[in-house]
């Protein structure tokens, strides 16, 4: 009989701690299942952030780190210029990224830093239990905007995958969504072309990935798949806001 | 080389490090150690070594955490303020147990303070920094040989222990300028370190981190990490000590101070005044039981530091209260002269206990 579906080798088979409906084990599996296709697994190194998906290390088996707050795409820095040979990507939230990490994320894109990093937005804290973020939508409550942020208060939104296609380091910026199949695919196949990206020398590549986060939005999974297309993706567009010029 | 330069300490200090087989340095400029990342940005490319300089002393000690990580041997070099923001991420290196050597130039504080010489980082460096439970091992150069010397060492021993070693300068021995002689070429012969970062070819995942959320496992790592730190206390504490023997008087200083405190002694001694040096050269781990023996022959010690008391707390529990400890400083950049220190150990002779 022909095997249509397995787990990827790059995944330890074990079940995660993620909430029903959460979009990190998606991205999870399509890093993993990127990684298998690639066949750089023996070469590849993680850093994992703080937040929900500081346990990264145990679903994928590859080297990994575990960073402070914000701080992997420095230590990502450290490893790629030990071993230039080896495939380095970051995976950071957003209060990782888009708040106590911003000036490592502008100046890794920025010195072109050949690494890669999947951000996921879910715009609120999830691990901290349902706090307002860097990517928190005006109106959008949240444990410490409880009656839905303002402008006025707490300013906008971040767009992060928009900021860092203006510096001239970052080679591939793209902003894609796991709430359907049709978007899963699409998130893999710019997960890939991040990691094409790096092992082709061409410099930083980011993914954005807008993942659903049930549990703090008071959603049910299916809600939350919905709210991210209505709510998210009007002010968080999906696409390819730089990509390295086709060979050939 | 084997013969001697004329160098600024900053640049014995980068150039030790070369010969210790330094090869990857992040950090960010700051007065009065910029030198050092100077130094390196032109002397790194001769050896094929990386120089980057970062955005931020924040960014440069993670950079030394994934480089460590990873398997190199790196450094960093800044001064009390950007040794401030890196604390969270020697926090995150000692719990991680990884080799790298920190170099603190040290300025006047708090806050921007100065930027002439200073020693008041001195419980910053010894007693922590960051949070949680570690130490650094803590090594105070008086000379720029001795800044060459320990420079080149830092790195075996932060090899040997998988543990963040600290030369704690100052601004004076930065800037000025002695000859040096570079003795050794440190072995090539590094301690394994299956450990590390590499890709996992051929073996089960490497992980570097430091979080451990269940409290009986995070109890053992931090026993695990005392009993390092009981190792390094028993093995690595270095000191000198200086006409002691006959001293009816000890001045008990580290780094620059005990360097003046030398000249101090030799005016002393010809006024017929016995006095001794004691000098730790490890500050953390604190030489206490070689004061504890001072304390049992002499009843009056000195302590002079560039800051208004703060190894005198090390050197008083080495005392134990068998001798009268008293202290001079000088603070803000300002270096105490011989001649203070004369008067001052001149007052404290005439002195009853």
């Amino acid at each position: 009989m022909k095997k249509v579906f397995e787990r990827p080798k790059s995944m330890y088979p074990v079940s995660t701690h993620y909430c029903p409906g959460c979009g990190h084990g998606i991205v999870h599996r399509l890093i993993a299942e990127v990684i298998d296709e690639l066949g750089i697994l023996e070469k590849t190194v993680g850093v994992a952030p703080v937040g929900c998906s500081v346990l990264l290390y145990n679903y994928l088996n590859c080297d990994m780190y575990e960073a402070a707050h914000g701080r992997a795409p420095a230590i990502a820095t450290g490893c790629k210029r030990v071993h230039p040979e080896l495939v380095v990507f970051t995976y950071q939230g957003d209060g990782d990224l888009a708040s106590i990490g911003t000036a490592e994320i502008i100046h890794a894109a920025a010195r072109g830093e050949k690494i890669s990093t999947f951000f996921i937005n879910n715009a609120i804290y999830g691990m901290t239990g349902g706090q307002m973020a860097p990517t928190t939508l005006i109106g959008q409550k949240t444990t410490t905007s409880p009656f839905g942020r303002t402008s006025e208060e707490a300013g906008y939104p971040l767009r992060v995958s928009e900021i860092l296609a203006t510096l001239d380091g970052a080679a591939y910026v793209a902003r894609v969504a796991v709430n359907d199949p049709k978007n899963v695919i699409r998130a893999k196949k710019a997960i890939k072309k991040a990691f094409e990206t790096q092992m082709k020398g061409l410099g930083f590549s980011l993914v954005e990935v807008l993942s659903q986060c049930p549990t703090p939005w008071k959603m049910s999974p299916s809600e939350a798949v919905k709210w991210v297309e209505e709510k998210m993706m009007p002010y968080y567009p999906l696409g390819e806001f730089k990509s390295p010029k086709e060979e050939g | 080389m084997g013969k001697k330069t004329l160098m600024t300490g900053n640049e014995a200090i980068a150039e030790a490090a070369v010969q210790a087989g330094c090869r990857h340095f992040f950090g960010y400029p700051i007065t009065p150690q910029s030198e050092i990342p100077e130094y390196l940005s032109k002397r790194f490319p001769e050896v094929g070594g990386c120089f980057l300089q970062a955005e931020s002393e924040i960014a440069s000690i993670y950079m030394v955490f994934g480089a460590a990580g990873a398997g190199a041997r790196v450094m960093t070099s800044s001064s009390s303020p950007g040794i401030s923001l890196m604390q969270e991420g020697i926090s995150y290196i000692s719990a991680a147990e990884l080799p790298c050597v920190i170099v603190n130039v040290m300025r006047g504080g708090p806050g921007l303070g100065g930027i002439q010489p200073s020693q008041s980082d001195y419980f910053q460096a010894t007693k922590g920094g960051g949070h949680g439970d570690y130490h650094v091992l803590v090594l105070a150069p008086s000379t720029v040989q001795e800044a060459a010397d320990l420079m080149m060492e830092a790195f075996d021993l932060a090899d040997k222990y998988r543990n963040p070693v600290m030369i704690l300068g100052d601004g004076f021995l930065g800037q000025m300028i002695e000859p040096v002689e570079f003795k050794r070429r440190s072995s090539t012969d590094r301690p394994a370190r299956d450990w590390t970062i590499t890709g996992a070819k051929g073996r089960a995942q490497n992980v570097v981190k430091s979080l451990y959320l269940k409290p009986d496992v995070l109890e053992q790592h931090n026993l695990q990490l005392h009993r390092k730190y009981q190792k390094m206390i028993k093995n690595e504490r270095r000191v000198e000590t200086y006409l002691t023997e006959d001293a009816q008087v000890v001045i008990v200083a580290f780094g620059m101070a005990a360097r003046i405190a030398k000249t101090a002694i030799k005016i002393l001694r010809e006024k017929d005044i016995k006095a001794g040096l004691v000098r730790p050269i490890s500050l953390f781990p604190f030489p206490y039981q070689t004061l504890e023996k001072v304390a049992e022959k002499v009843d009056k010690l000195l302590v002079v530091e560039m800051n208004l008391g703060q190894m005198i707390e090390d050197v008083k529990l080495g005392v134990c209260g068998k001798a009268a400890v008293h202290f001079y400083g000088r603070v803000g950049g300002m270096v105490p002269s011989y001649d203070e220190i004369v008067a001052e150990v001149e007052k404290i002779v005439k002195k009853k206990r």
